[in-house]
């Protein structure tokens, strides 16, 4: 088996994968946080800043998505076979919000009728929501685990997708990101909505510092298979006590009025999230409730060395590229949001 | 109806959607990239104006691709999953590249591109501009390699049996330089740069119609025509490459987009024509021997007929093969006429003066989308009953658990979605068109050159 720091392809290929959609949910998800806080803004002006503030960045962000679905497809086949399948119609609903958010902000500012933006205003704000709330409904859903065959095949109904834990997840996604988008925004804007933010942030940090203290008892509690892979593993419990560590952070620094490191200190929280499922999880990707042979790991459902390791390369090139060229997007647009004729 | 025939449907109405964007933002960061390289050279205002009109169509063009383009993304997955299981190893890579070469290259440089006109320097938002074009003709790069691999499939073996075979690389440069790829490439995006040099044609001939903005219009005009001709001509070479290939690696498929049957006999080039497929003949004005000549130089040289190969190894939309193709290459050939005789006005000082001729360009800019549309009807039914080329069959590629209804459920969605989409697009297009250039005032020529040779001969405002 061809390994690189000891690690095998197949795991090396789901950390590529876990980074990825990490980087995922640090960026999409400040722009769908803010999306989601959308309605509490009541004048146009405080509208149109908060979503050009997220304007120049929000496509590019997406693209992480695209990504990880690409590297998903390339690396484990079976398992994006088996969970698009599975999940059809959930997808398509959530295929189908996603586009209504991307032209909701296409669309919001090149009519000035007053219906016409508030249409696109909701449309907007609810979508930036149902989308949080159904990833984390689908994340939700891989750490209990889904009905699948021996061969890969989704057997059970759709009702099985909104269970209490994934719809719990879902939830915490949602608080996590509303917190995450209030305090991106806090660092774009100026004045009135500024001062307003500033409450949005301890409000939503309160909300998910709730919601996620909930999710973690009902895990330990019910979850048996997900609190033992902790348990079994003493040097583990150093995750959930640097999250501690990173949300008290976040009321430090917005108390001092420091919102970048706030920002970095959101970001250090959803990353301890992603990689605490990712240990849960590891070996396996998709848990198969019908029985542990059922399931799918990182070596039964993985492409061939051969193509990992051209992946790995395309990775090694790729991936500071797109790093380089994000960071380029945010210092050009770095500092308050000014609208100018070519704003949304 | 079944789900094989409900998820192509699907497959194939979502991509159709989604395939009248990219061409026209390929096409149109092309123009782009020339009008803003004659503002940064001539630092004439014109220019520039010219550059942010068509940014901000380009803008909504760019966003219902990129809405469209992740149901792509994705569907593999939801209805083809045996399909993905199977290529995966091959056709995911090339996906995956996609992603990361291609789409963050474009997105990331589209927020400059918008709205960094006043953040950047002229010269990092050429760059942009450069970039974004770059980025979406290099996804056209890898979606199209991942197709053609579908085509004509090599670099690979097959690894286990049944439901759980799987192509598996062997040789990745093998795998993205396999037979079609390099001529459907090319095919591609000079389809797309007819598309959007088409759009900025017709634009601009509605406004030489109306009398509006008549600088910007014509310059754009000229500039678009440059680009429309010279694609259009090489359009006919690169075709002509592709149906080399499919002449020598789908045998069944030439013969179905010529209509040809007997088996080994030299085959007919028809202009028009339709396939009777009970007869198994095909009526209609044709070249005989044409085809035998265009892929052997012979008049008389035999080519493979449909009935070579077995019923169930042929093509079965006959006429849907037979149609498309005809329409492309009817098209192809009308636009290098238009094109030509245009370009032969401009010569004579005349362009501007043919009323009828400024009709007929704001009426072709859906020449380009037919043209792409039927080119790829043509490519994708002619290559059934397989969805890769002699290796997995379409019937066999769908995914297992997904059931008639939901397909009928999501096909009903995107086409009340897709439908609403189309309607607000066509809107906001026109809108932006009626509204034109956003400063009238700006059509004078400015440009510095003209200046200062008005100061030098003595004429002063
Ligand atoms: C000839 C080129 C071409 C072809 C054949 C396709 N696309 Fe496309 N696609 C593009 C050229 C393109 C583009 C020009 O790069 C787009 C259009 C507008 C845009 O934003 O990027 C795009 C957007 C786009 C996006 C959104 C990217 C983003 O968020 O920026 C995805 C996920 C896909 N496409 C995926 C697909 C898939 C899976 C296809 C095939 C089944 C496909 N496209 C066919
Ligand atoms: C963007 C331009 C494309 C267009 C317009 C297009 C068109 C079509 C059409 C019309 C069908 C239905 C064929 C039939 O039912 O007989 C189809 C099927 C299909 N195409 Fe394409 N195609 C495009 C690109 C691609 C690409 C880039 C891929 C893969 C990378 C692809 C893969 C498939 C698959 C998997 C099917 C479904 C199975 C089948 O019916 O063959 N297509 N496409
Ligand atoms: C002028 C003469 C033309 C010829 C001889 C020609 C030839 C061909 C052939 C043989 C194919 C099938 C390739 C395959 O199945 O692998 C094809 C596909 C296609 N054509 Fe054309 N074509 C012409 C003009 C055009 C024009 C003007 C456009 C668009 C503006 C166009 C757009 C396409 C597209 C999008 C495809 C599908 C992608 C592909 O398979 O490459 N073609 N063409």
């Amino acid at each position: 088996m061809a390994t690189i720091f000891g690690l095998d392809y197949q795991t090396l290929w789901f950390l590529v994968i876990g980074g990825v959609f990490t980087g995922y949910a640090i960026l999409d998800g400040f722009d769908l946080g803010a999306g989601a806080l959308h309605l509490f803004f009541n004048k146009e002006t405080s509208r149109r800043i908060a979503l050009n503030a997220i304007g120049p960045v929000w496509d590019g962000n997406e693209v992480w998505l695209v990504i990880g679905g690409g590297a998903l497809f390339a690396g484990f086949p079976g398992v994006y076979a088996a969970v698009f399948s599975a999940f059809y119609v959930p997808f398509m609903l959530f295929l189908t919000v996603l586009i209504f958010r991307a032209i909701s902000i296409e669309f919001r500012s090149k009519e000035a009728m007053p219906w016409w933006r508030k249409m696109w205003d909701v449309c907007y704000c609810l979508s930036s929501a149902t989308i949080a709330f159904l990833l984390g409904v689908v994340l939700g859903n891989l750490l209990l685990g889904i009905p699948i065959d021996d061969k890969g095949n989704f057997t059970g109904t759709l009702a099985y997708f909104l269970n209490p834990y994934s719809v719990m997840v879902g939830i915490t996604t949602l608080a996590l990101f509303m917190m995450h988008g209030a305090i991106y925004l806090v660092m774009k804007t100026e004045d009135r909505l500024y001062a307003k933010l500033t409450v949005m942030v301890r409000n939503t940090t309160i909300f998910f510092s709730i919601s996620i203290l909930l999710l973690s008892f009902y895990t330990l509690l019910y979850i048996p298979h997900l609190s033992n892979a902790i348990r079994n593993n003493s040097w583990m419990f150093f995750i959930p006590v640097a999250m501690v560590f990173a949300i008290a952070n976040i009321t430090r620094m917005v108390a001092k009025r420091q919102y970048r490191f706030a920002f970095v200190s959101s970001s250090i929280t959803v990353s301890l999230l992603l990689i605490i499922v990712a240990v849960e999880l590891y070996p396996n990707m998709v848990i198969s409730t019908a029985s542990p042979a059922y399931n799918l790991t990182v070596y039964n459902s993985a492409s061939s060395e051969k193509s990992l390791g051209i992946m790995l390369l395309v990775a090694a090139i790729g991936v500071p590229l797109v790093i380089a060229y994000t960071t380029f997007v945010f210092w050009t647009f770095k500092g308050k949001v000014k609208l100018d004729e070519m704003s949304y | 109806m079944d789900v094989e025939i409900l998820s192509r449907i699907q497959f194939a109405f979502t991509i159709s959607f989604h395939y009248i964007y990219p061409p026209l933002s390929i096409g149109l960061g092309l123009v782009m990239v020339a009008m803003e390289g004659l503002y940064l050279k001539t630092g004439n205002k014109l220019y520039e104006n010219m550059t942010k009109f068509y940014t901000k169509i380009f803008a909504l063009i760019f966003g219902i691709g990129v809405a469209t383009g992740i149901v792509m993304e994705f569907e593999f997955g939801t209805n083809w999953a045996t399909y993905s299981k199977y290529v995966g190893d091959v056709f995911g890579s090339a996906l995956a590249a996609e992603g990361i070469f291609a789409f963050a290259l474009e997105s990331g440089f589209l927020g400059v591109l918008l709205f960094g006109w006043n953040k950047v320097s002229p010269r990092v938002h050429f760059f942009s501009t450069v970039m974004v074009t770059l980025g979406s003709m290099f996804s056209a790069i890898w979606i199209v390699v991942a197709n053609s691999w579908q085509q004509t499939p090599t670099g690979y073996k097959i690894e286990g049996e049944g439901l759980a075979a799987r192509a598996v690389i062997t040789d990745f440069w093998e795998m993205v330089f396999n037979p079609s790829s390099i001529q459907r490439v090319s095919h591609v995006w000079i389809g797309s740069f007819i598309a959007g040099a088409f759009l900025v044609l017709s634009i601009s001939a509605y406004y030489i119609l109306r009398k509006k903005h008549l600088p910007f219009a014509r310059s754009s005009f000229k500039i678009a025509l440059c680009v429309a001709t010279v694609s259009s001509l090489l359009q006919l070479v690169a075709g002509h490459a592709s149906a080399d290939v499919v002449a020598e690696h789908q045998p069944a498929k030439l013969a179905a987009l010529e209509g040809h049957f007997e088996k080994d006999k030299a085959a007919d080039m028809y202009l028009l024509g339709y396939i009777d497929t009970k007869n198994k003949k095909t009526v209609g004005l044709n070249i005989p021997g044409g085809l035998s000549f265009l892929t052997h130089g012979d008049f008389k040289a035999p080519v493979k007929g449909l009935n070579n190969f077995r019923q169930q190894d042929q093509p079965q939309a006959l006429n849907v093969v037979f149609q498309t193709y005809h329409l492309m290459i009817s098209i192809g050939m009308f636009m290098i006429a238009l094109t030509l005789f245009a370009c032969w006005h401009w010569y004579k000082d005349s362009l501007f003066e043919k009323k009828w001729l400024m009709h007929v360009f704001m009426w072709s800019v859906f020449l380009p989308q037919l043209a792409n549309q039927a080119g790829w009807f043509a490519a994708e039914t002619g290559r059934q009953p397989w969805v890769v080329y002699g290796l997995l069959r379409t019937s066999d590629a769908l995914s297992q658990a997904v059931k008639a209804e939901q397909v009928v459920f999501s096909l009903i969605l995107f086409s009340v979605v897709y439908t609403l989409l189309f309607a607000l697009f066509i809107y906001l297009l026109n809108k932006k068109i009626k509204h034109g250039p956003s400063h009238p005032e700006e059509d004078i020529d400015h440009s510095p050159q003209l200046k200062s040779m008005a100061n030098e001969l003595g004429y002063t405002k």
